[in-house]
């Protein structure tokens, strides 16, 4: 009795051990991160200049840069945008708006879920034989933003959702008292309202979309090449590497200085993502808050 | 907004006059409206059940590709066999040694990940002073984002040299051990747990702030100590917070592939420490490019396999957090 | 706050496109002195297969996509045999073998067109002081027999066996010229001939094959049976590890679209010879 007197602070050993380990791990953690950050950054900055960033790797001129990474980055990030956005929030609204709670929008909402669980690896197993093989778009840029829009559709529903979920009742119930149609108020009042939220999910799946390799590894290819000019709209049936696919393959072959510049090269685009989302995720709370 | 925003009188009567000629009107069109109305409702829906569609095609598509291996190798040998080798004479493809290495692998990996996860968390949450939080948890947002190939591409850097080293030293003389100049199970295992951190750590520590200061302060008051009221109060209170974490970095775990794939040497073994091994998912990435016939289809039985795992692991653990949740009612 | 979000927007979408401006000018200015007389051709040509012609592979599409400026060339690398298999399920017009095709494949209406010879390099760490090894030391390396570099005269470090997965061409030509097919025992199978070449450089006591267009100075190419691994000895016939670059095509030359048979006109011819040479491998007559 007398040790647990509120009067007597007994500083218990147990407690000084654990403790002790807490900080134990923090320090690892902390170490481990920072250490990673740093690394990264200085074994990759030497690497990264302008040349780096606009030149295309050629053997007969002797280049080395990844600008066919960045382009064929970019249009897998639109064209799976393209494609998954419309559906991710097309399934939001119906799931929150018409749907009636019950056993469908159970088993929507756990299909949507395992979807989210299935390992890259899988997805893209899938994309090379259906996409790829099946339906006959080989290696392309089609065939890997297919097989992404796959994996990032529950980020997007479930975001969509969330933000559909924080617009106030009353809005739907005002608007539906006026006389709106239902599309109609969807359009003009919870779409724009929810916007905040939408586009955070979006650039969320922005950010799965540039690290993810494992699925597009052997969909979209490791094409290279910068597009041709007047070939903008064809370079989506061809063969397109992205960074991370790049990262990868320099990696395998020990091409580590390039490597580590297209390390660096991702590591500031989280960052920027990072810091993209904070500030909306900022502006949307404090206007809810109004 | 649109209905607190003060209007001025005059742009009220135009929008009204406006209303009254537009289509949307409630007593005129009401056909354009029906046909609009419905079309936007099917719409939606189809687009709810591309969820469905997207799960179902996938899992139809690995059971129809993966269970004739099953058939024609035999699940015995199949799935107890240990000896895979594709392209001999004789095709031989026993996945055992490939499913104790994912099994093992992950189970060391969340061993080694989760309690560190959790601990830092607590520490970002409870211990540590604001200034360094501020600085701390932007840079595991960081990490937690970035693609897993940059922790492969460290692991090859600083693990495998560090490894072999290791092993040079440990088998120093030793006739039976194949050598693997520093990529086995470890290596592995180290890059996983280093790579399953951030996710823990982030969400932890979100759900151990989210616990209400009124719980801590009950349990400070009545004299426990601060150790006491982390372990006792928070961490049961933020539990299903932390198990979702457990479930994503145990997800993440599992369904790695191009990070471990070579640092985790790629020979079939018995999942030793120091031996080369290979992971359910390394192996179909290091064969899908060129598997013919039999071996193709054996590697959709191994996706099929992963798939299993995961599904298991996601149900039981989620079925954890609903009966943890209905305790806590 | 909507009109944030645009603007925010619109900043970021100002760098992206400065950076697609400069790519692009980067890439006229390398464009335009090719106005040849065959830019008559467009279209494209994809082809898929062996990582050991990957140089190979790259400077003819570069030089071939210079000469022709409205085509297209992408080669992915994935590995002879399933370089081969893309070809006969007709998702690329070429497949590109480090081998000669099996029974099987040509049985399946694939066509052997040999672009060129290539040596299979044997190399070590350049760290090991070892500079010959007899075929019979090799083949027991392989075969797991001897385990330490001191029983073939180097440091007492133990050896570590590297090879190529399963379906790799340089592996089917190693193991089908030493006669030790399903024999080998490898620490290591890794997926492409730039990833043995990095394991090999970094790791003391490794030992690995690659194709001859490979080595450098990371490495170092043992000799075998005194033989040391070059063009000259592989044309004279003296180096016995030496195997074909297979580009094939589904059905003859003659049968393909208008643009493949013009990539092979383009090989065949002296340019191509000349670019087979400068890329370090043997070109067919």
């Amino acid at each position: 009795m007398t040790d647990l007197s509120i009067m007597k602070k007994n500083k218990r050993i147990t407690d000084q051990l654990i403790y002790m380990i807490i900080y134990i791990s923090a320090a690892i953690s902390v170490l481990l991160i920072a250490g990673i950050i740093c690394y990264v950054f200085m074994k990759g900055i030497n690497t990264v200049n302008w040349e780096f960033l606009t030149n295309v790797t050629s053997v007969l001129k002797d280049t080395s840069g990844i600008a066919g990474n960045i382009v064929n980055t970019l249009y897998i990030i639109v064209i799976t945008l393209l494609i998954a956005t419309p559906i991710g929030i097309g399934s939001a609204i119906y799931l929150n708006e018409y749907a009636k709670p019950g056993k469908l929008v159970r088993l929507i909402e756990f299909t949507t879920e395992t979807l989210a669980g299935i390992p890259s690896i899988i997805f893209g197993l899938f994309g090379m034989v259906f996409f790829g093989i099946a339906l006959g778009f080989g290696y392309s840029i089609l065939t890997g933003s297919l097989t992404l829009t796959l994996m990032i559709l529950p980020l997007i529903t479930r975001n969509t959702q969330e933000a559909l979920k924080t617009v106030p009742e009353s809005y739907r119930s005002g608007a539906l008292g006026l006389g709106t149609t239902k599309w109609y108020m969807i359009r003009t009042i919870l779409l724009p309202s929810a916007m905040p939220g939408i586009i955070t999910g979006i650039i969320l799946a922005v950010g799965r979309i540039v690290g993810e390799s494992a699925a597009l590894l052997f969909t979209a290819g490791s094409g290279y090449y910068l597009p041709k000019s007047g070939q903008l709209f064809g370079k989506v049936l061809e063969s397109g590497g992205t960074l991370s696919v790049q990262l990868y393959l320099n990696m395998s072959k020990g091409q580590y200085e390039i490597a580590f510049g297209i390390a660096t090269v991702l590591l500031i685009i989280v960052l920027i993502i990072n810091f993209m989302t904070r500030l909306l995720t900022r502006k949307f709370d404090v206007s809810r808050k109004k | 907004m649109l209905l607190t925003k003060r209007i001025p009188m005059k742009v009220m009567q135009e929008k009204g006059r406006n209303m009254r000629n537009s289509t949307i009107s409630i007593v005129g069109s009401r056909k354009t409206k029906r046909i609009s109305e419905t079309i936007a409702h099917h719409i939606f829906t189809i687009c709810a059940f591309f969820a469905v569609l997207g799960v179902a095609s996938i899992t139809v598509y690995m059971i129809i590709n993966g269970t004739p291996a099953l058939a024609k190798v035999g699940i015995l040998e199949l799935l107890f066999g240990s000896d895979w080798s594709p392209t001999a004479a004789n095709p031989r493809y026993g996945i055992l040694y490939v499913i104790f290495t994912s099994i093992i692998g992950t189970t060391l990996a969340i061993l080694i990940g989760v309690p560190v996860g959790v601990l830092s968390a607590v520490f970002l949450a409870d211990v540590a002073p604001k200034k360094l939080v501020a600085v701390v948890k932007p840079a595991v947002e960081l990490l937690a984002g970035i693609p897993s190939v940059i922790y492969g591409l460290l692991g090859i850097m600083i693990l495998n040299p560090l490894m072999y080293r290791l092993e040079l030293a440990l088998f120093k003389g030793s006739a039976t051990h194949q050598f693997t100049g520093g990529s086995n199970l470890i290596s592995a295992v180290l890059v996983l747990a280093v790579m399953i951190l951030p996710t823990v750590i982030n969400i932890s520590e979100s759900s151990l702030r989210a616990v209400p200061d009124q719980l801590k302060a009950a349990s400070l008051a009545v004299g426990a100590s601060k150790i006491q009221t982390i372990f006792k109060v928070q961490i049961p209170a933020a539990k299903s917070g932390i198990i979702t974490a457990v479930v994503l970095g145990v997800g993440r775990a599992i369904g790695e592939a191009m990070a471990i794939s070579l640092v985790a040497g790629s020979s079939v073994n018995f999942p030793l420490p120091f031996n080369s091994v290979r992971f359910l998912t390394t192996a179909i990435v290091s064969e899908m490019g060129y598997a013919a016939d039999t071996h193709r289809e054996v590697l959709f039985t191994i996706g099929l396999v992963l798939f299993g795992f995961i599904m298991m692991i996601n149900t039981i653990l989620t079925k954890l957090l609903k009966k943890g949740n209905r305790n806590d009612d | 706050m909507k009109k944030n979000i645009t603007r925010m927007l619109m900043l970021c979408m100002i760098p992206v496109l400065a950076l697609g401006l400069a790519a692009c000018k980067n890439n006229s200015s390398v464009d335009s002195p090719s106005q040849s007389s065959s830019s008559a051709l467009s279209g494209k040509i994809t082809m898929a297969g062996s990582t050991s012609m990957e140089k190979l592979s790259n400077s003819l599409v570069e030089a071939f996509m210079e000469e022709n400026s409205s085509v297209t060339v992408t080669a992915e690398f994935t590995g002879s045999s399933a370089g081969v298999e893309s070809l006969l399920a007709d998702s690329v017009d070429v497949g590109n073998a480090s081998r000669n095709l099996k029974d099987s494949e040509t049985g399946a209406g694939a066509v052997e067109n040999i672009v060129a010879i290539d040596g299979v390099a044997v190399v070590v760490n350049p760290d090991n002081p070892i500079e010959d090894l007899t075929k019979d030391q090799l083949i027991s390396i392989y075969k797991g027999e001897i385990a330490d570099w001191s029983e073939v005269g180097g440091l007492n470090e133990p050896i570590v066996v590297v090879g190529r997965e399963a379906g790799s061409g340089t592996r089917g030509a190693f193991e089908e010229l030493l006669e030790i097919e399903d024999e080998c025992q490898y620490a290591l199978e890794l997926d492409s001939t730039g990833t043995v070449v990095a394991k090999v450089a970094s790791t003391a006591g490794a030992i690995g094959y690659i194709s001859l267009d490979m080595v450098d100075e990371t490495v170092k190419a043992v000799k075998l049976d005194g033989v040391e691994a070059s063009a000259e000895k592989i044309k004279a016939g003296d180096y016995f590890l030496s195997r074909p670059f297979v580009m094939a095509t589904k059905g003859e030359i003659s049968e393909q679209n208008e643009l493949v048979q013009a990539m092979f006109e383009y090989i065949y011819s002296d340019a191509g010879k000349e670019l087979v040479e400068s890329v370090g491998l043997i070109a067919v007559d």
